[in-house]
């Protein structure tokens, strides 16, 4: 799968930058480097990129100054900010600077891929969509109805929510993390799998009686939904 | 430095030399005050009875004539202690009286003299025994010309005395003042001497030492004891931060231990690739654990660092706690438990949802973790009012918690011996109330079954106060 994704690392740390870059290009993305806030300014001013990821911390001019000043310029590229302060308030201070989300360092590079696939937008329904498609699975947005095949499903609540998030970042990894934030607003570390049960009961709903699966555990990552037949033994990254 | 040295550097010292040198001249300002006065004074007297003089004269010389004049004033030239009596012709040479010589030109002019002038009696033996006097003169209408005055060595003599006086009574009361504030410039440095060694004692690392008292209540006493109060917090702070320090040591070197073990045992004995991928997804795993534990650290300590660091507003606590349990649900369902909720509806405090969410996160979690072998497989959320604020409770009916353990599990770190085998970074206890504390409320531990034989099962509760509203 080759996203054509763009993006700009602002990154001072350059042994943490090159690994990135590494990771990225592997992961079919492509990506630009810059080692301090005022060359990331520059950069993310001059060209066009999908997202922008930018370090907090960095050499003369500090990263939330880098997209508070952007955001002035009328760009709106989507930042995600990596931060050595990971703390409940950081988080807020950074999104409330211009950031489209935040991630705590140190963070395992699935996670990041995730949330930049994510910030990118490259797939998934749009904004306005009112249904969900995937295969013969429909989700009403107005209705809060669930159809599998014709058939109406029933979900709580909380089990809506969470379709609904999977659903709209359709064909995309959606991580743990990404979950709790998104469905339960919350963004502490739950310290067990209490994301995987709610994820195996919606399984259950959607999957038990018919014959493909759709919602697909991806290794080390977190969840996809798709309605590609499941190829056995591959993980998509 | 000399004592002097030291001496003169203190607070007490200084005051005491400028207090010294104010009342120098308060008191230079007293001599020379009292010495014009009584001055002025005694010139009054004088001129006052040289004035009476003066007048009786004319009046002789209009009664008697001027033979009547002279055998008055010869009688009174004689008499001890006279005043002084001249009569000279029109042209100033001395005719009668009991004066040798004058200053040329006195008697030129009628009136007052116009300031003390000297003179010379018949008595005195030489010519350098010269007095001072005030006078008057008066013209006569036969020409002749009349000085009356009073000698000024009297009222000078009296003058000179109460200077001298004042100047002595002022002497011993500065030197007596001096020695007064030298001896309590000692006696305070002394103290603080005293106070200043201990302090140094107390900087070389015996936390242990304290301040002396003199058991009198004074404001050294005073500085002492609050100071002894500092201590002995920070003696407490110290010993908790140590005991801290030494658990994080421990309780990090193991996981990093067992990741190097781990990393060691891939290189020494794997030789496929799956191998190798089975030990690098321990290894990720172990690492995932210890950063884990360090965000817990994190979160702690930041939670600790007090409410500038966490944002605060309402919070709907009816609708948190549902959440959560909500969200645990599941996990309880996984474990053969039932997650139950009675939430009072309508209860809202002010505060950190997440910090609350993750504090009752951890409270459900441990509860779930510790629930093996319960008498009842539920685990009951409880939300009520209490006292105008709030109770958020997790019971279960596990094991439980001894009475005297339950002081220690909240410590960092600590797991008790039976659940040390449980995931855990043993710092769950330690975050809810370090967040309890962030709300001003407090956690608290008792039996959810006190009276039980076995398992007692633990019921934690968040108490939050009352919102200062």
């Amino acid at each position: 799968m080759v996203s054509h994704m763009k993006i700009l690392i602002v990154e001072d740390d350059l042994e943490a930058a090159a690994y990135l870059s590494k990771a990225f290009r592997e992961a079919g993305i492509v990506s630009d480097q810059a080692s301090d806030g005022e060359s990331g300014l520059f950069m993310a001013s001059e060209n066009s990129y999908d997202v922008l990821v930018i370090d907090r911390m960095l050499p003369r001019r500090d990263g939330l100054s880098v997209i508070t000043e952007l955001r002035a310029r009328g760009i709106h590229t989507p930042v995600l900010i990596l931060s050595a302060l990971g703390q409940v308030d950081d988080r807020v201070t950074g999104l409330r600077a211009g950031g489209d989300d935040y991630l705590p360092k140190p963070y395992a590079f699935n996670e990041l891929l995730a949330r930049i696939e994510v910030l990118g937008r490259r797939k998934g329904a749009p904004e306005q969509d009112m249904i969900y498609r995937v295969g013969d699975l429909e989700l009403d947005r107005l209705s809060h109805t669930v159809k599998r095949q014709g058939r109406e499903l029933l979900l709580q609540p909380r089990e809506f929510r969470l379709l609904e998030y999977l659903m709209k970042n359709a064909g995309q990894v959606v991580t743990r993390t990404m979950l709790l934030e998104n469905v339960w607003d919350y963004h502490f570390d739950p310290q067990t799998n209490v994301i995987d049960v709610h994820v195996s009961r919606l399984r259950a709903k959607i999957e038990k009686d018919f014959d493909q699966p759709l919602l697909r555990t991806v290794r080390g990552a977190g969840y996809m939904i798709k309605d590609e037949p499941r190829i056995e033994g591959r993980a998509e990254a | 430095m000399s004592r002097v040295g030291i001496l003169m550097r203190t607070t007490a010292v200084r005051l005491s030399a400028l207090y010294l040198v104010l009342f120098s001249l308060c008191a230079a300002f007293l001599v020379f005050y009292v010495t014009g006065m009584s001055q002025r004074l005694l010139d009054q007297q004088t001129k006052d009875a040289v004035s009476a003089e003066a007048t009786q004269i004319e009046a002789i010389y209009g009664r008697a004539g001027v033979n009547g004049l002279l055998r008055t004033l010869e009688r009174r030239a004689r008499q001890p202690g006279a005043a002084l009596y001249v009569i000279a012709g029109p042209t100033g040479e001395i005719l009668a009286g009991n004066v040798a010589s004058l200053q040329p030109g006195l008697l030129d002019k009628e009136g007052w003299t116009d300031e003390a002038f000297a003179y010379q009696r018949y008595t005195d033996e030489t010519r350098k025994d010269r007095h001072v006097a005030l006078a008057q003169v008066l013209f006569l209408d036969n020409g002749l010309r009349v000085l009356v005055g009073r000698d000024l060595q009297e009222p000078e003599k009296f003058r000179v005395l109460v200077r001298q006086a004042l100047m002595v009574a002022l002497g011993v009361m500065g030197v007596g003042a001096l020695i007064i504030w030298f001896a309590i410039g000692r006696n305070a440095l002394k103290r603080i001497d005293r106070m200043s060694d201990a302090s140094t004692r107390i900087m070389a690392g015996d936390l242990s030492q304290r301040l002396p008292m003199s058991g009198s209540g004074d404001e050294f006493d005073r500085l002492s004891e609050s100071l002894n109060a500092m201590l002995g917090r920070i003696e407490k702070l110290n010993e908790g931060l140590r005991q801290v320090s030494d658990n994080i040591a421990h309780d990090l070197k193991t996981p990093l231990t067992r990741l190097r073990n781990k990393a060691e045992a891939a290189l020494a004995h794997n030789t496929s690739i799956d191998g190798y991928r089975g030990s690098l997804d321990e290894i990720i795993n172990e690492s995932d654990q210890l950063i884990r534990t360090f965000n817990a650290l994190l979160m702690i300590s930041r939670v600790e660092a007090g409410s500038s660091a966490a944002e605060m507003s309402d919070v709907d606590l009816s609708q948190s706690v549902a959440d959560c349990v909500e969200l645990y649900e599941p996990l309880a369902d996984e474990h053969a438990l039932s997650l139950e909720a009675e939430v009072e509806p309508g209860i809202s405090v002010t505060g950190n949802r997440e910090l609350i969410g993750q504090a009752l996160g951890n409270l459900i979690d441990n509860a779930v973790k510790y629930s093996e072998g319960a008498a009842d497989a539920r685990i009951l959320v409880r939300l009520s009012r209490r006292e105008g604020g709030a109770v958020v409770s997790v019971a279960d009916f596990g094991p439980g918690v001894p009475d005297d353990k339950r002081e220690v599990v909240v410590q960092r770190f600590v797991r008790l011996d039976q659940s040390r085998s449980k995931p855990g970074t043993g710092l769950g206890l330690s975050l809810v109330e370090a967040v309890m504390e962030l709300h001003h409320g407090r956690l608290a531990l008792r039996g959810t079954m006190p009276e039980a034989d076995g398992a007692k099962g633990l019921t934690v509760d968040m108490i939050f106060p009352q919102s200062p509203t």
